[in-house]
């Protein structure tokens, strides 16, 4: 900070950052880092986002209970996460200071509003003296910028009363960052006009406070200078940002074209699951039904009932919903008709925490409904991947009439990535196939239809909509004999039901790629995991490469039925690394199924792994292996 | 799917035809026998085609109805039929869909789902079929059952007071209430009529005996040496009047409560004429209220038959509105409503 010209100078270069956005749950976090992370996409970022926020929507102000936070990471090349630590905090009050700092690494930059800092707020957030005077951050870069009153000044000769025009200060803050990272200033002014068209007053303050804090980073001599972080090399083509909840929406209307069944949605809102059907409702010109049911019963049952009349039957969940809607899954297995079920996981049990992410509910999917009932399930592992994970599993729905479970989770529903935008026609086909006659001669010649004589090949039944004459069948969820449908309740024939529903699913397998490893020659160590892993994954094992150690990924999108191969590529590595948001549920799985030692690397505290924390625990067992190694070649020595 | 037009007529049929090929389970004497016979006669009379109707049920033992109709058809889980098929009568409104429930499944563990079709107003035609006991789970009291009933759950007597299902479904806003009863096929087969017309979600109880749990339930209404003076017949546009000669009849009371007076006290004229299409619930709630069990005077017929906008027409009227509005969805569109940008 010694240099104080007034000269504009370059933007220093840099190649990523991570800028974490916190205030009060009304402070428009939210909104200014969406803000700042659509205009760093525009420019042609990589970047990766992870918005934090409480489940209480205005939790009383100043405290760490209503701290909202967004973090965003923006690179000139390819990354996989949100950042493990932030660069940079922009704290709006003590609150949002004290509930972040931890978080940040020695010579973080600070960024606090310091007209928030005062006696009451402080006390708010539990601290007992002022942080910015007492030398507790000493270990960080800390500006003090009076955020509150310049974004009030700056609109004050509107006539905005100074209560309505401090609500803009996330817009100074905004505008203060977009000045530091070199972002586009068009993009964001052309939003503010669009979005607060019909609001004259509000559109100008916000218009206002994001240039205040933009000049206020040019010309307040408080910054050394700027940064700048190059776009990205991506693939050419059009690219959107996008969460993992708007891909699946998408992914949803992506099935219903590739298939022609019109799209029905069945479900109750629920966080962080409501957003899809936020969007899908906005879409009825796609002929998208939308329905909001009076529970989450209703919402399967709904959507189950529009699969019986022939329509791509979804219903979407979390927490405690996927519970409740057990028992229609089983009687949608039983049936063996088409249904996606969608299940954005968060933490349990019971309401748990419903705004912070975890990945708990695989042995639910797995197990969770009573009787033999196998359903096949899909995660998926990266926001844009919840759009392919949607169309995958629709197929695999229509193609063996089978219900079939989607698990994604908070951080892929609210995080966001840049998405290379699909083409419609590259989408794979799913042909409903529906039945078009009877499929059985009787003994006496009669020409019936049997609702359960399944596919040779798939082993699925046939799915006859109501509306064609002769094929009128009943079905439901007492045993049905094999072939002709009826209710049986003999033995024999329940043996071989539920034999064949296994081996359905089951049989899935070889209609699904193999394990898709990231391979390297020599490699002793594989780290595999499955749904929102995925990125601190890569991002860990990618650390590794860097220091010359050898490791494998391996990411699991099918769950059940695992890729034909996964037992074969387990017992090629002496170490097999399971990372998961749970206390183990995949490892359980693979130990279970394929006698591997999977080590169980977790945790469930309501955030996303650390890219550091992958790197850790495969450089442990690296160094294990390289200890045993010594030690068996000192005993060959030993030996001779 | 098929596309179903006028162009081929709807095939006679005889009760055979709508008939399937399973083995009717009912106890023997089950007042489902008589309600299985009523619409499986009812059906030719209507002018549908069997492929174009839908039959869906819960669990009990009313819930196996499906398995005997020649349709389509679903028997689905415990009080859930309403829901599937709220999802069923949306996504295909050329299906007629009728569900099959029981006092159990309807008002006990599916009450959340029958009111909200009701209110929702979904193209239903719902058969309760009301025995005021639980039949195949063998002999509990259920959601209809009078207080201090005695039976294998409650050996003290039943402390629950009862649901009233018409009081429930008018309660609901629902647009067609009716009530009939297991020994009159022929009134069965004429509110079936009227409920199977009306547009939107029907709902008619029946009382039903179980002969086995709890039998003789309604005879002291539905008896064919009692029922001249135990059921009042509801007729539009008629004063609504009862008994061997005529001598009984309803009139509302200044409170607007009804209550069941001699003729020859109050003379003809101040006789409550019954209004189906009485836009408020209220009088047709108090008719619902009248009788406080069946061992009283009780009306039976259409209480309210009131036209409102469909649900799923309406659900339908809203994609049309919107793919007028903004043409038909072009998917490459769909991806580029948000904030896109090229590379390279």
């Amino acid at each position: 900070m010694s240099d104080t010209t007034t000269e504009p100078k370059s933007p220093h270069l840099i190649d990523r950052v991570v800028i974490r956005f916190a205030g009060d749950s009304g402070d428009g976090m939210q909104l200014a880092g969406d803000r700042f992370t659509t205009s760093s996409a525009l420019f042609g970022n990589d970047l990766a986002t992870f918005p934090d926020f409480p489940a209480e929507i205005r939790a009383p102000a100043g405290t760490l209970a209503g701290v909202s936070a967004f973090q965003v990471h923006i690179s000139d090349h390819d990354i996989s996460t949100p950042g493990d630590s932030p660069n940079v905090l922009v704290a709006m009050n003590p609150a949002a200071l004290r509930a972040n700092v931890d978080a940040l690494p020695q010579g973080a930059t600070i960024i606090v509003n310091s007209d928030a800092f005062d006696e009451r707020n402080l006390a708010k957030a539990g601290y007992e003296g002022d942080p910015l005077g007492d030398g507790s951050l000493s270990a960080f870069t800390v500006y003090e910028v009076p955020m509150t009153s310049i974004t009030t000044e700056s609109s004050k000769e509107l006539g905005v009363k100074p209560r309505d025009a401090e609500r803009s200060k996330n817009f100074f803050a905004l505008g203060l960052i977009s000045w530091l990272y070199t972002r586009p200033v068009e993009p964001t002014v052309q939003w503010i006009t669009e979005k607060y068209a019909g609001k004259e007053l509000v559109r100008e303050a916000n218009l206002r406070a994001f240039k205040a804090g933009y000049h206020f980073g040019e010309t307040a001599e408080l910054f050394e200078s700027s940064y700048e972080v190059k776009p990205a090399v991506l693939e050419p083509g059009e690219y959107a940002n996008i969460t993992g909840n708007t891909a699946a929406a998408w992914g949803l209307i992506g099935a219903s074209l590739r298939s022609t069944l019109p799209l029905f949605l069945g479900t109750y809102p629920i966080t962080p699951a409501s957003d899809i059907l936020h969007e899908l409702s906005k879409h009825k010109h796609f002929g998208v039904r939308t329905f909001q049911a009076e529970d989450e019963i209703s919402g399967i049952g709904a959507a189950l009932g529009a699969a019986f009349g022939g329509a791509l039957g979804v219903t979407t969940t979390s927490g405690p919903g996927i519970d409740l809607k057990s028992e229609m899954m089983g009687l949608a297995i039983s049936l063996e008709l088409p249904l996606l079920i969608i299940d954005i996981q968060r933490g349990g049990p019971s309401t748990g925490l419903p705004t912070k992410t975890e990945q708990a509910d695989l042995l639910h999917a797995m197990y969770g409904r009573h009787g033999e009932a196998p359903m096949p399930i899909i995660a998926a592992k990266t926001p844009s991947h919840c759009f392919d994970a949607v169309i995958e599993a629709c197929r695999i729905a229509v193609k063996y009439r089978t219900p079939v479970l989607l698990l994604s989770d908070g951080y892929l529903a609210n995080g966001t990535e840049p998405w290379k935008l699909p083409v419609l026609e590259d989408l794979p086909t799913i042909d409903p196939g529906f039945a078009s006659g009877p499929n059985h001669v009787e003994d006496d010649g009669t020409e019936v239809f049997w609702p359960y004589l399944r596919d040779e090949d798939t082993l699925a039944r046939p799915w006859a909509p109501p509306g064609l004459a002769g094929l009128e069948h009943r079905i439901g969820g007492l045993e049905k004999s094999d072939g002709a449908g009826n209710v049986a309740y003999d033995g024999a024939n329940h043996e071989r039901m539920t034999r064949l529903r296994a081996a359905k699913v089951a049989g899935i397998a070889a209609d699904i790629p193999l394990t898709d490893v990231d391979h390297e020659d020599g490699a002793e160590v594989l780290v595999i995991g499955w749904g929102s892993t995925y990125g601190a994954i890569a991002a860990g094992v990618q650390r590794t490469r860097a220091r010359a150690l050898k490791v494998d990924q391996a990411h699991l999108v099918h769950l059940n039925p695992f890729p034909a191969d996964l037992g074969d590529v387990l017992k090629r590595y002496k170490r097999v690394l399971v990372p998961e948001v749970n206390l183990g549920q995949l490892s359980r799985l693979l130990r279970a199924e394929y006698l591997v030692d999977a080590l169980s690397l977790t945790q469930v505290g309501g955030i996303p792994f650390r890219a550091a924390a992958m790197e850790t625990a495969i450089l442990q067992l690296i160094d294990e292996l390289a200890a045993d190694a010594k030690i068996e070649a000192d005993e060959e020595g030993s030996e001779r | 799917m098929t596309d179903l037009t006028d162009a081929v007529p709807v095939p006679l049929t005889t009760r055979k035809d709508w008939s399937s090929d399973q083995e009717v389970r009912w106890c023997p004497g089950c007042g489902d026998y008589s309600i299985l016979s009523a619409v499986q006669m009812l059906m030719p009379e209507l002018g549908v085609r069997r492929e174009s109707t839908v039959f869906l049920s819960g669990i009990g033992c009313a819930a196996r109805f499906p398995y005997y109709m020649n349709t389509y058809g679903m028997h689905t889980i415990h009080g859930r039929a309403p829901a599937i098929a709220t999802g069923l009568a949306t996504t295909r409104p050329d299906l007629d869909v009728w569900v099959v429930t029981g006092d159990g499944d309807a008002l006990s563990i599916g009450g959340n789902h029958l009111i909200h079709a009701l209110r929702r107003n979904v193209n239903l035609t719902i058969l309760l079929f009301n025995n005021q006991i639980y039949g195949l789970t063998k002999g509990q009291y259920s959601p209809t059952s009078e207080i201090a009933k005695v039976t294998k759950s409650t050996p003290f007597g039943s402390l629950e007071h009862p649901f009233n299902p018409l009081s429930l479904a008018l309660g609901a806003e629902a647009g067609f209430v009716a009530r009939t009863h297991d020994m009159d096929r022929k009134h069965m087969m004429e509110t079936f009529r009227r409920a199977h017309a009306h547009k939107g979600a029907s709902f008619v109880e029946i009382y039903q005996n179980c002969n086995v749990f709890n039998d003789g339930a309604f005879e002291q209404i539905t008896g064919k040496e009692h029922r001249a003076d135990m059921l009042i017949p509801l007729v539009h546009g008629e004063p609504i009047r009862f008994g061997a000669d005529g001598q009984f009849g309803v009139v509302m009371d200044p409170d607007g409560s009804v209550e069941v007076v001699e003729v020859a006290a109050v003379g003809e004229g101040a006789l409550l004429v019954h209004d189906e299409h009485r836009e408020n619930p209220g009088l047709a709630f108090q008719l619902s209220r009248l009788s406080r069990g069946p061992y009283e005077p009780t009306p039976i017929g259409v209480f309210r038959d009131v036209d409102h906008e469909e649900y799923g027409e309406q659900m339908t009227e809203q994609i049309a509105a919107a793919t007028e509005r903004r043409g038909p969805g072009d998917f490459a569109d769909l991806l580029r409503s948000g904030s896109s940008w090229t590379v390279g």
